[in-house]
């Protein structure tokens, strides 16, 4: 398989504090990728250097044979990476189909001179975003509701509208920070399903922060441990699963989480 | 009010159209006949009105749509009345026609808006709010002291003495529109229809630049430009992940906002016939934004609407009709208690204006958590 | 003396005193953006409020001209009383208009802050009038370097400026290094739901900055009456503006920054009026706001904002 995401000894500082450090790290076409650790491991900073929001310190980033450390968010979409937020960050007044759009908006071509002319090409361009963000809508199981305002749509839709959205800016690798989270059970089954479908159907790369271990283990090709910023172990789920470091770091963390509830 | 909307809307729109015409022609002789009536100015106030109404669209696409507070907007509106006024003040023997200054104020407006955004619309939004507001500052005292440039290099004089502005004093007269060529064509005599300081004639010029400027808002809001202004709105960081460059379209915002308002001062300057750099103050930015906020910030008819009625609860209840009831009371210094009393309370209890919902789509606005609960792909 | 040496040096005696005022007006406005994160851009008027009540206040008593015996007590009577309420004002102002809008955008707060300053300006010119009001001179203008010049003055008012905002300086500096509440202070501006989580009644602390801001302010308003001899309705407006332009130039939230910011400030308008007329010092001390903003806007002694988190 080829490698669709590559870093190389990518490392984040901020002041004294080494969030990411030296980490090596390699993505494969069509897999699904999990990073999980505990919190404040470095799993969200390293997810936004992969997406431009922050420039490594020390290292280098390929993407699809790009180097891409240190570029704007935007021009990586642009690249083919696309993402969702740990908490939802949905455009809360616009309907979901206008979140959707703003996902194509990179792609489509219409010019401002040509919107305020309403010039034909423009018109038609809209009606094709139109039928495929709703054709996008009800893949993620949002029919009938593109014109509800995505604040006030239930918590289980708005993430799956966050997918929507990042799937119409037509990645080759989608990030997903914590897809399940807040989710029960049920819930969760059916996303990670639905994640499995994404890579099935769609051709898509995945790369996955989660914490719920059952959903790391069912759909993962390869799991990677991050503690204080380092990778500790990496591999198939089963092979992670019983690593020492891991059982340490780990449910050590667990543990005490369990003891904070 | 809302039954009223729904049977608005339910009416075909050729229909809608003919009687908004309407209105829009039998709205001078009707007003002339109250002022016949009354003894109050009120064509000359509806027809700054709407010159508020053009300012205040083009602060929306700023404000409303992109989310971005300009404190400074009223700069803009200098920038394109005293491109006007360079371009046609007999003094500078420029000599422009009016409908071809019109369209350089708009780009000279334009490219100022992009000159001030550049450098300033990376930052966070209360500091292009002051920035903008300090650009709105600095343009009164330049304009007021350009009357007398003289710009050396060394020993070689390039420019002496040079009145660009006329300062304190002001330009006056400056050019106005010239329909010669369809006085020509009626067999009209030359002259005929100079709209000279006549009101009524005013009157339709600047519904044509309402006309303009509201069909260009209403076609901005809903394309691919209009959408991202609002996503930036909403979540600039988010938009920046789906693609969109911020920075980019932050600008063009910026130059729309900053060309409407070019067009409106060009038009504004000529109608006045004079124009001083004391009519471009932060009071008028301010009122703007306050058109916008009360109104319905993002709402082209909300502002449309609100933007009429507000100027005209300023012009003319304020103005005119108040001190005749009490002529003892300095009601007018209150107007800007009222004001910002207004500007609080709206922010307070009703953020969404006081127009905002009009001329919304049928959207669902109840949450529809019940009807969604469980439903999966 | 040399003619234009005597004029610089009278403008850096102006610079210093238009500094002093600016920096107590910086001071609220920086503590103030410190906490909350807001421009309260209402701040310069509780400068022109501290001048316009303290006149009232002078008003209430028969009070010799200039201040004469145990009349001159009456000075810090007086001010205490103008902290109090424009202290009390201030608390008034953030606890009906800006409270409300903690947790809505940004903006929010700052549109209702831009509509309290017009409510303000539009009462104040309501009640004591809309034209220049003068303020009766209480303290004399005998120039004490007259021997040595007659250009730089040197007088009793500016006694009572520097003795008035250089111990308010210190004062506040001391007290919020030193005090406990000083360091609750730190702490809520630092990370106000960390402070929050630590026992910290971060209300009580946001109404404690905004007391002593508008105190700050109030007090320099009728130190100025009282410097002057005159003022207006709508002059917090400017005031605000350039007390704004010196806590930005010190770095937000910073301080000892904004004092430095207010002097810098000071110097300027002193010297753009003398070396390049005073008609430019708008256009030079809002040009130098715009590109502090742009292109250092942590300022010279840096300033203690927060990033957003994704």
């Amino acid at each position: 398989m080829a490698t669709l995401l590559e870093a190389k000894g990518v490392s984040k500082k901020f002041g004294g504090l080494t969030a990411v450090d030296t980490l090596d790290y390699s993505v494969e076409a069509n897999a699904i990728n999990s990073i999980i650790g505990p919190n404040g491991a470095g799993k969200t900073t390293f997810f936004n250097i992969v997406t431009g929001y922050y420039k490594p310190t020390t290292g280098t980033v390929q993407f699809d044979g790009h180097d891409i450390a240190g570029l704007a968010p935007h021009r990586l979409t642009r690249y083919g990476i696309g993402r969702t937020f740990q908490t939802i960050r949905l455009f809360g007044h616009l309907s979901a189909l206008e979140n959707v759009l703003i996902g194509m908006h990179h792609w489509l071509r219409s010019p401002w001179w040509s919107d305020l002319l309403k010039l034909r090409s423009t018109l038609r361009e809209e009606a094709e975003a139109i039928r495929h963000g709703e054709e996008l809508l009800a893949y993620v199981g949002l029919k009938g509701f593109e014109d509800v305002e995505s604040r006030n749509l239930p918590y289980g839709l708005q993430r799956r509208l966050e997918i929507a959205r990042a799937l119409a800016t037509r990645p080759k690798l989608l990030l997903l920070d914590e897809p399940t989270a807040g989710m029960n059970p049920n819930e969760t089954k059916d996303m990670t399903a639905f994640i499995r479908r994404l890579r099935d159907e769609r051709g898509l790369t995945i790369l996955l922060i989660e914490h719920d271990m059952h959903v790391v283990m069912t759909i993962s090709d390869k799991v990677t441990v991050l503690d204080y910023g380092r990778k500790i172990s990496e591999g198939k789920p089963s092979d992670v699963q019983q690593d020492t470091r891991v059982i340490e770091a780990y449910l050590g963390s667990r543990a005490l989480k369990m003891i904070k509830n | 009010m809302s039954a009223l909307i729904s049977r608005w809307r339910s009416i075909p729109r050729w229909a809608q159209l003919v009687i908004l015409a309407a209105v829009v022609i039998f709205v001078p002789p009707v007003i002339n006949i109250v002022e016949r009536q009354t003894g109050f100015g009120l064509l000359t106030q509806v027809n700054r009105a709407l010159i508020y109404v053009s300012l205040a669209l083009g602060l929306n696409i700023v404000v409303g749509f992109a989310g971005l507070l300009d404190l400074g907007y009223a700069a803009f509106f200098a920038i394109g009345a005293y491109t006007f006024g360079i371009l046609t003040w007999p003094s500078l023997r420029l000599d422009f026609s009016f409908f071809i200054a019109i369209w350089v104020c708009v780009l000279v407006a334009a490219l100022f808006g992009m000159l001030i955004g550049a450098p300033t619309l990376r930052l966070r939004g209360d500091y292009l709010a002051i920035v903008t507001l300090a650009f709105g500052e600095i343009i009164p005292p330049l304009v007021r002291n350009l009357d007398n440039i003289t710009i050396r290099i060394g020993d070689l004089v390039l420019v002496e003495s040079f009145n660009l502005t006329n300062g304190p004093l002001g330009m006056k007269p400056l050019g106005r529109p010239n329909f010669g060529i369809v006085e020509s064509i009626a067999g009209l005599s030359p002259g005929q229809l100079d709209p000279g300081v006549n009101p009524t004639f005013w009157y339709f010029i600047i519904v044509i630049l309402v006309l303009v400027v509201l069909s260009a808002s209403r076609r901005f809001e809903d394309s691919r430009i209009g959408r991202a202004w609002r996503a930036i709105r909403e979540d600039e960081t988010a938009a920046r992940f789906m693609g969109v460059n911020t920075v980019r379209v932050k600008l063009l915002a910026f130059a729309f906002g900053a060309s409407f308002s070019g067009l409106a001062g060009a038009v504004f300057a000529s109608m006045l016939g004079a124009i001083f750099p004391e009519l471009f103050r932060f009071q008028v930015s301010v009122f703007l934004l306050i058109i916008v906020i009360l109104s319905g910030a993002g709402s082209v008819w909300g502002v449309l609407i609100g933007g009429l009625l507000i100027s005209t609860f300023d012009g003319v209840l304020l103005a005119q009709i108040m001190p005749s009831i009490f002529p003892n009371s300095d009601v007018q210094s209150l107007r800007w208690v009222f004001f910002g009393i207004g500007l609080i309370a709206v922010m307070l209890f009703r953020p969404q204006g006081l127009f905002g919902h009009l001329g919304q789509r049928q959207r669902a606005s109840q949450p529809v958590k019940e009807a969604a609960h469980g439903d999966a792909a | 003396m040399d003619p234009q040496l005597e004029a610089f040096l009278r403008q850096v005696l102006v610079g210093l005193s238009i500094g002093c005022y600016l920096a107590l007006i910086a001071l609220g406005y920086t503590m103030v953006y410190g906490i909350v994160e807001l421009i309260n851009f209402a701040h310069g008027d509780l400068f022109t409020f501290g001048f316009f009540i303290s006149l009232t206040i002078w008003g209430l008593f028969d009070v010799p001209t200039p201040l004469e015996g145990a009349w001159i007590l009456a000075l810090p009577a007086i001010a205490i009383v103008v902290i109090l309420l424009s202290g009390g004002l201030n608390v008034v102002i953030e606890r009906v208009a800006y409270r409300p809008l903690r947790g809505a955008s940004k903006l929010a707060p700052l549109i209702t802050a831009v509509g309290m300053s017009f409510m303000l300006e539009a009462i104040f010119a309501y009640i004591w009038g809309a034209n220049q009001i003068n303020y009766p001179r209480f303290i004399p203008t005998t120039n004490f370097l007259n021997d040595f010049s007659r250009i730089i003055r040197f007088t009793p008012r500016d006694i009572l400026l520097f003795g008035v905002t250089i111990p308010a300086m210190i004062g506040l500096t001391l007290f919020i290094d030193r005090t406990r509440l000083g360091k609750a202070m730190r702490a809520a501006a630092q990370d106000r739901e960390a402070a929050a989580m630590m026992g910290i009644n971060v209300n009580r602390i946001i109404a404690i900055t905004f007391f002593i801001g508008g105190g700050l302010a109030g007090v320099a308003g009728m130190v100025y009456g009282l410097y002057t001899g005159s003022g207006r309705f709508i002059m917090g407006f400017e005031f605000g503006l350039f007390a704004f332009t010196a806590a930005v130039l010190g770095g937000i939230g910073n301080i000892r920054g904004a004092v430095l910011g207010a002097f810098i400030i000071g110097m300027v308008q002193a010297m753009s009026d003398l070396y390049i007329g005073g008609e430019w010092s708008r256009v030079i001390i809002f040009s130098l706001l715009i590109l502090m903003l742009v292109f250092r806007p942590s300022g010279i002694l840096g300033s203690t904002t927060s990033v957003e988190k994704v």
